[in-house]
């Protein structure tokens, strides 16, 4: 069961974003920006972390669980460390993902090369 | 004077010859319907180089020494060079002329530059200015998409009213005299924009500029559609032709002989380029391939090609302006007197 | 020739092919729950192998993320994405491969002066407006706090 919800909601949360890309005229670096915004925003009113108790990575994979990582993460540096957490809680939770990317980057940069679309 | 000038469009008396010419295309390119038309088809578009930058130079030059080639000339006897392509700067043209000792004058018109370069170089010719002008152009479709769109591995979905760039080029040499084809007459552009801003829809910010040159030289010299085997607009694909001939229609012209290059080049059905290709390689290629080399065998007797270009940044998309976009002619012929 | 530019628009809209809405959301919905479902699955193994929930679910992350970059650099990822669409764009993989792929392109520009300032060209306004974002709720929480009391 968790693999199926896993699934639909991962899915339904990129068909929200295959609309926005051939409905409206969006680009898809702003739909992004959108994603991770709402998902700060649903994790801020509460809804997100049920989805994410219910679908686990169909919500956690999606860009909208990085906002929800980034907004949780405010939420418990403010808790521990008072106002400084503000400048500090975001980005320290969501530091894996961005430093394993980037590690991921670099480590492509030096072996791949640039790939003919032929 | 070897040359009239009526209204936009200027008129060889003394129509210069065109006595070699030769294209050059990429993979996809020798896949397509015109495959068997390119003197070279490239097996790998890097062509043994480690950025495609470099590769593009490579196979601009390739061009212009096969034209020279097949004309029997030396470099030594060129005095112009008239180059373009579409990356920032024009380097592909700067380093491929780097190799090759010329006058050289690099041009840009955006994917307008082979029909720019071809009329710019028989004015030179016809008014004295040099004695034997080269016009050659390239596009690689890698170069201007790290340039213009995104990285080659990252991962989008292309519009399918996007074009896709062509990798090639096209040169063409032009002389007082000597055999066929020659250039008839040229025209260029005034730049119109008609308020498009998508950046995946370049055909239509281009299709105006079209017509108002086609317009403008049939009213200025005369001619009809129909006076033509054919009218080839460089690189509109199928949606700046379908509106290239509402607004002919609009204005009482009709074309039955229009053909597209950024069309003819690709097979859509086959080939996943969405609406066509673009680039100021794909006009050049076309031109060089296929248009020249049926005018000499008499296939073709008198055409028109009208190239188009959309004359934007990134930089100036991004700052919410629309595109504006010029179209270049020159009309082309078998013989020097050539009537339908 | 004289052009109205909405007049034209009207004649842009017509002449110009519509994307295949109902296709592309079956490819988007395929493509992007097969990645969660993924994730999920180095999720569980994850936590059968011990971590606790919220490392399991980094741990999950980091592995598409890595998986990501392999097809990247393999040319994989863009030829699935050409027809995924928001599929791939939309989940972590399609974050993994807007940093990827600038790192890769831009290295003929230098480790430094390509890869390292191109790397976030695209996914770099993710990181600015999630994160601004972040601390606007982080600073709403500190002040609201006192009223609504512990933990979310």
């Amino acid at each position: 069961m968790n693999y199926l919800w896993a699934f639909v909601v991962g899915g339904g949360l990129c068909v929200i974003g295959q609309l926005l890309i051939d409905l409206t005229a969006l680009t898809p670096a702003r739909i992004l920006v959108g994603y991770v915004v709402a998902g700060v925003v649903l994790s801020a009113a509460g809804v997100y972390q049920p989805l994410v108790e219910f679908a686990g990575a169909g919500a956690s994979v999606p860009l909208l669980g990085f906002g929800h990582t980034l907004a949780q993460g405010a939420v418990r540096a403010v808790e521990l460390h008072g106002l400084i957490g503000v400048l500090t809680g975001p980005l320290a939770a969501a530091a894996g993902g961005i430093t394993a990317s980037l590690l991921a980057g670099f480590l492509m940069a030096l072996v791949a090369h640039s790939r003919d679309q032929n | 004077m070897n040359c009239i000038r009526k209204g936009d469009a200027i008129v060889f008396s003394r129509p210069p010859s065109l006595p070699a010419f030769a294209a050059v295309a990429g993979k996809r390119e020798g896949e397509g319907p015109l495959g068997s038309c390119f003197d070279e088809v490239l097996h790998d578009n890097a062509l043994g180089q480690k950025c495609w930058e470099k590769a593009e130079s490579l196979l601009q030059q390739r061009a212009a020494s096969l034209a020279l080639k097949k004309a029997g000339l030396d470099q030594t006897e060129l005095d112009a060079v008239l180059c373009g392509d579409l990356q920032n700067q024009c380097t592909a043209s700067g380093y491929a002329l780097r190799e090759l000792d010329m006058p050289s004058i690099g041009l840009y018109g955006a994917c307008s530059t082979m029909v720019q370069a071809l009329a710019l170089a028989g004015c030179l010719v016809a008014g004295g200015a040099a004695r034997r002008a080269l016009a050659v152009t390239s596009s690689h479709f890698c170069a201007a998409e790290r340039q213009f769109r995104t990285p080659l591995d990252y991962g989008g979905k292309r519009a399918p009213t996007a074009q896709w760039t062509v990798t090639g080029a096209g040169a063409v040499v032009v002389q007082p005299d000597g055999p066929g084809p020659f250039l008839r007459a040229a025209a260029f552009g005034r730049v119109r924009d008609a308020g498009v801003k998508d950046l995946a829809n370049m055909g239509a910010a281009m299709a105006p500029a079209a017509a108002e040159t086609l317009l403008r030289f049939f009213a200025d010299t005369g001619a009809a559609p129909d006076d033509f085997d054919g009218i080839y607009t460089g690189d509109l694909g199928l949606v700046g032709s379908r509106l290239l001939h509402t607004l002919l229609e609009k204005e009482g012209v009709r074309m039955t002989n229009h053909h597209d290059c950024g069309l003819l080049i690709f097979d859509r059905a086959r080939q996943p380029v969405q609406a066509g290709g673009s680039g100021c390689g794909c006009c050049a290629s076309v031109l060089a391939g296929r248009l020249l080399p049926a005018l000499r065998t008499g296939e073709m007797r008198r055409i028109l090609v009208a190239a188009t270009g959309a004359l934007m940044s990134s930089t100036t998309v991004q700052q919410g302006e629309s595109i504006p976009a010029v179209s270049h002619l020159v009309e082309l012929a078998a013989g020097p007197k050539e009537e339908l | 020739m004289q052009l109205n530019k909405a007049e034209y628009a009207a004649l842009v809209k017509k002449a110009s092919p519509r994307s295949a809405v109902g296709r592309n959301c079956v490819w988007a919905f395929a493509v992007g729950g097969c990645i969660c479902a993924v994730g999920e699955g180095l999720r569980q193994w994850f936590l059968a192998a011990g971590y606790t929930l919220s490392d399991a679910s980094l741990l999950a992350s980091v592995g598409l993320i890595f998986l990501s970059a392999v097809t990247t650099a393999l040319g994989w990822y863009q030829k699935l994405a050409s027809r995924a669409g928001a599929g791939t764009l939309v989940p972590i993989t399609g974050f993994a491969n807007a940093v990827v792929s600038p790192a890769i392109e831009f290295r003929c520009e230098g480790l430094v002066t390509g890869s390292g300032a191109k790397m976030f060209v695209i996914a770099g306004p993710v990181i600015v407006y999630g994160t601004l974002a972040g601390s606007a709720w982080g600073l709403v929480w500190y002040l609201i706090r006192p009223y609504v009391g512990g933990m979310v």
